[in-house]
């Protein structure tokens, strides 16, 4: 045996602990930099957008072109609000859920009944790679499917319909893991009394689930709510508050965009997007709660 | 001393004096605080946050607290409770782990040989030649231990810290571990953790008798064993509890 | 027993719903498209990198935009990975389960909740001056812009899966390197990052599948110019981003050209997200 390579080996111990703590260093630096855009962009949101929330902000409809330029011109705040924006978003949503979860929870549970099946891994597959469609993609897809063929115009329905295509894959696999994580025994102590098959689901697995189906509800909302490109392509908007789902419908995204793409209404984007980004970091945070007293 | 999180001591008053090639066995009821002991002996519990530790040990005379952790590990070896092979490395690549870990620049000769004498020093070399450059997960447990066990003597350690290594393993293997011990300690030293009195009693020179994080007994194994001086050493030895 | 196959029944009616959804969209949009494809030719209209709407001189190609697309995902990507690749260490491995790692982890989870159009407003009041001002023409539109937010918006998901998958690497591995005397520098380079490499590679492949199909954002910093890029500091357009910006005004074969493009889109995302879910699924 050759001993003296052993003994040989330099000792480098020094350089190593500081390679091992200056890549630390490293790793902190960057890690910084990773949160610094949150923190920047709700700095931003908030300085230049809290003088524009008031009571207005929430009822009144946007204000058109002219008296927008009046305001500018008089170094007032923008007059109006983002009403129409606000309905029309939670009009779109509430209709998207209702289209959605349903559909979602009987999926899910199917798919958790049908562990290891081949059909349903195939189903499982297509639910995750539907997950991934960009949302303009589906955008298209509605303006194809119902503002061609059913509304026969932009319409609150066909917005609906994109944002519902978008919530499916992030409820059924969120049903379909809740479910997984019920004990058996539950399931089992039900069928036991001879309970029917359809009873077990909706008296004992859905709400034995209640709270992570919520969970995957609220975090689908919140990931939909945001959406402006389907939209977009969908409702076009609208300048007064419609609640016809057959009609051109506003949203508060469709409404930071118009303003965006009009100088004398740039205050509203800023005052809109914190209301935006508020009411998705709400949703997030009840779903966070809801899910911790769960587990 | 040694303790985790606040005021939860697991190992208090051990004072011990471990010979030089031999095997010293660690043993006690499980939870009394054999691992901890072991595992401040090479530093390892400093991986942990939260643990607090008060006292001294020495190595050679020299406080272990003063050599970096590296160092120190390079001197004090450590085969675990589970056989831990690198998944993702071949047999090869894993007894000379330690020197590629510690960015030691080798000449494929001199690896190769450190590679063989640790294989044949665990009996291995014979069984596995042929498939150096697999990967070791279609070794048996036993083998797999044995595998560790020349991961850690490649670099020619002074001790080898050993956690219940056969805990794991099937009585053939286990044997067939014992006589490996039994021969390696003619080059090193070794610290035996085992819950398993028989295993102690059969390899171990000294033994240690721990009880509710305390040394109750340190002496020659087969004096502990023929005459206990505590009764709670006696208690244990005659299984009344533990 | 008779009304356990009803039910039965009915999951499984459900889940056909799930195969008509997508056989109608791949239906709905080939047909769409036929019209551009039958015009150009499919690989015509692929590798054409012209895009001229003037009546009677129609031209589209989908060249520009696919270059677009990969550009500033990649890009993205290339900036992500050191920033959610760190964020992972500091979260799974660094500062494991301690307080500084909970409170990192809820703001990268925060960047996952912001609205795509509020990082184009941001990029656009913020990051645009930021580069213009390096000199680069085009007001700080362009490629470097728009994968730069992008790798901003990746981040979160990157970050969650690697979080996931380092803090999978068991335990006795790491000690077993470290009673070996490797550093933890070592121990990251040569038992988790080997111990978790597909795991990774996948996090990234599906980060990647979200700044593919990333709109608003792009729209609003690439500068929407329907060429292939020059360099980094270019203006050109995306797939997404020409979808957004020329439906409005789209009829006949532009409507047609756009469809195709999001064809396209849509199968170079699923085939992308595929081959990310099965890495996961094969690894998990
Ligand atoms: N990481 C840890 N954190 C807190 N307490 C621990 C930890 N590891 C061990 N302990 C406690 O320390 C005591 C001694 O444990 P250990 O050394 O593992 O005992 P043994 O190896 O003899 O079974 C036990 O009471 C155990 O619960
Ligand atoms: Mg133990």
């Amino acid at each position: 045996m050759d001993n003296n390579a052993i003994i040989n080996t330099t000792d480098n111990s020094n350089w190593r602990e500081l390679k091992s703590k200056l890549f630390l260093g490293i790793v902190i630096l960057l890690s910084c930099i990773t949160i610094s855009p949150i923190l920047l962009i709700l700095y931003e949101l908030i300085s230049k957008g809290i003088k524009q929330i008031n009571p207005d902000f929430f009822f009144k409809v946007a204000p058109d072109t002219l008296q927008a330029m009046t305001a500018v011109r008089n170094g007032e705040i923008l007059p109006g609000g983002i009403a129409n924006g606000i309905s029309g978003t939670l009009l779109m949503v509430a209709l998207a859920a209702l289209i959605a979860i349903p559909v979602s929870i009987v999926i899910g549970i199917f798919l958790y009944e049908n562990q290891g099946k081949k059909y349903a891994n195939l189903i499982r597959t297509l639910t995750d790679i539907l997950q991934g469609v960009p949302s303009v993609v589906l955008g298209l897809i509605s303006y194809i499917w119902i503002v061609q063929g059913v509304t026969k115009g932009f319409s609150a329905l066909a917005g609906s319909v994109a944002l519902a295509i978008m919530m499916l894959p992030l409820i059924i696999r969120s049903t379909e893991e809740t479910m997984k994580m019920l004990p058996i025994s539950i399931k089992e102590a039900a069928a036991a009394l001879g309970v029917p098959y359809h009873k077990i689901i909706l008296k004992v697995m859905i709400p034995s689930g209640f709270s992570g189906l919520m969970t995957g509800i609220l975090l689908s909302i919140s990931r939909v709510i945001g959406e402006t490109a389907p939209l977009m392509l969908t409702t076009l908007g609208s300048t007064a508050i419609n609640l016809n789902i057959k009609k051109p419908t506003s949203a508060v995204p469709l409404q930071i965009w118009e303003f965006y793409n009009n100088p004398n209404m740039i205050d509203l984007v800023w005052s809109s997007s914190l209301f935006l980004l508020g009411f998705v970091l709400t949703l997030n945070i009840i779903a966070k709660r809801i899910s911790l007293r769960y587990n | 001393m040694i303790a985790y999180g606040k005021d939860k001591s697991a190992v208090r008053d051990v004072t011990a004096d471990i010979k030089r090639n031999a095997i010293t066995a660690i043993m006690g009821p499980s939870g009394c605080g054999k691992s901890t002991l072991l595992r401040a002996i090479n530093r390892m519990h400093e991986l942990y946050p939260n643990i607090r530790t008060e006292g001294e040990i020495e190595l050679n005379g020299e406080s272990i607290y003063k050599m970096s952790t590296t160092k120190l590990r390079r001197k004090i070896g450590m085969v675990f409770q589970r056989p831990n092979p690198f998944p993702t490395m071949s047999i090869y690549e894993n007894v000379i782990a330690g020197y590629d870990l510690n960015g030691s620049k080798l000449k494929k000769d001199q690896k190769d040989a450190i590679v063989e004498s640790s294989l044949h020093d665990v009996g291995l070399f014979d069984e596995v030649k042929d498939s150096l450059n697999k990967k070791g997960n279609f070794l048996s447990g036993g083998q797999q231990q044995r595998l560790c066990i020349a991961r850690a003597l490649a670099f020619k350690p002074e001790v080898i810290l050993m956690d219940e290594p056969t805990s794991a393993l099937d009585p053939l293997s286990t044997a067939k571990i014992e006589d490996l011990l039994v021969e390696l300690k003619n080059q090193y030293t070794i610290i035996l953790v085992t819950h398993n009195m028989s295993q102690a009693a059969r390899i171990s020179d000294n033994a240690m008798f721990m009880y509710l994080g305390e040394l109750v007994e340190y002496d020659k194994t087969k004096k502990m064993f023929t005459n206990p001086s505590d009764s709670r050493t006696e208690g244990y030895l005659t299984g009344k509890f533990g | 027993m008779k009304s356990e196959k009803i039910t039965k029944l009915i999951l499984l009616i459900a889940s056909v719903i799930i195969l008509l959804i997508f056989s109608g969209m791949a239906w709905s949009m080939v047909k769409g498209a036929i019209p551009a494809f039958g015009k150009f030719g499919f690989f015509g209209f692929i590798f054409s990198t012209e895009w001229n709407p003037t009546e009677d001189h129609e031209v589209y190609g989908a060249m520009p935009f696919i270059a677009g697309t990969l550009i500033t995902s990649l890009l993205a990507l290339i900036i992500c990975f050191p920033l959610s690749f760190s964020t992972s260490l500091f979260i799974a491995e660094y500062f494991r389960k301690k307080r500084i790692a909970v409170v990192l982890g809820t703001l990268v989870d925060l960047l996952a909740g912001v609205p795509s159009i509020v990082y184009g407003l941001w990029g656009f009041y913020t990051i645009r001056p930021l580069i213009a001002s390096l000199g680069f023409e085009g007001q700080g539109f362009g490629i470097f812009t728009s994968g730069l937010i992008l790798a901003i918006m990746i981040i979160p998901y990157a970050t969650s899966i690697s979080n996931e998958i380092i803090s999978m690497v068991p335990n006795e591995l790491k000690e077993a390197a470290y009673s070996l005397g490797a550093t933890r520098l070592e121990v990251i380079t040569s038992v988790i990052i080997p111990n978790s490499r597909s795991g990774l590679v996948a996090g990234y492949i599906l980060a990647l599948g979200r700044a593919l199909g990333e709109t608003m954002a792009v729209t609003m910093l690439i500068g929407n110019a329907n060429i292939i890029p020059k360099g980094l500091f270019s203006p050109g357009n995306s797939m997404a981003s020409v979808i957004a910006n020329q439906f409005g005004e789209a009829d006949g074969l532009k409507l047609s050209a756009l469809i195709a493009i999001g064809l396209l889109l849509f199968a170079v995302t699923a085939l992308v997200n595929a081959t990310g879910k099965m890495i996961i699924r094969k690894f998990a």
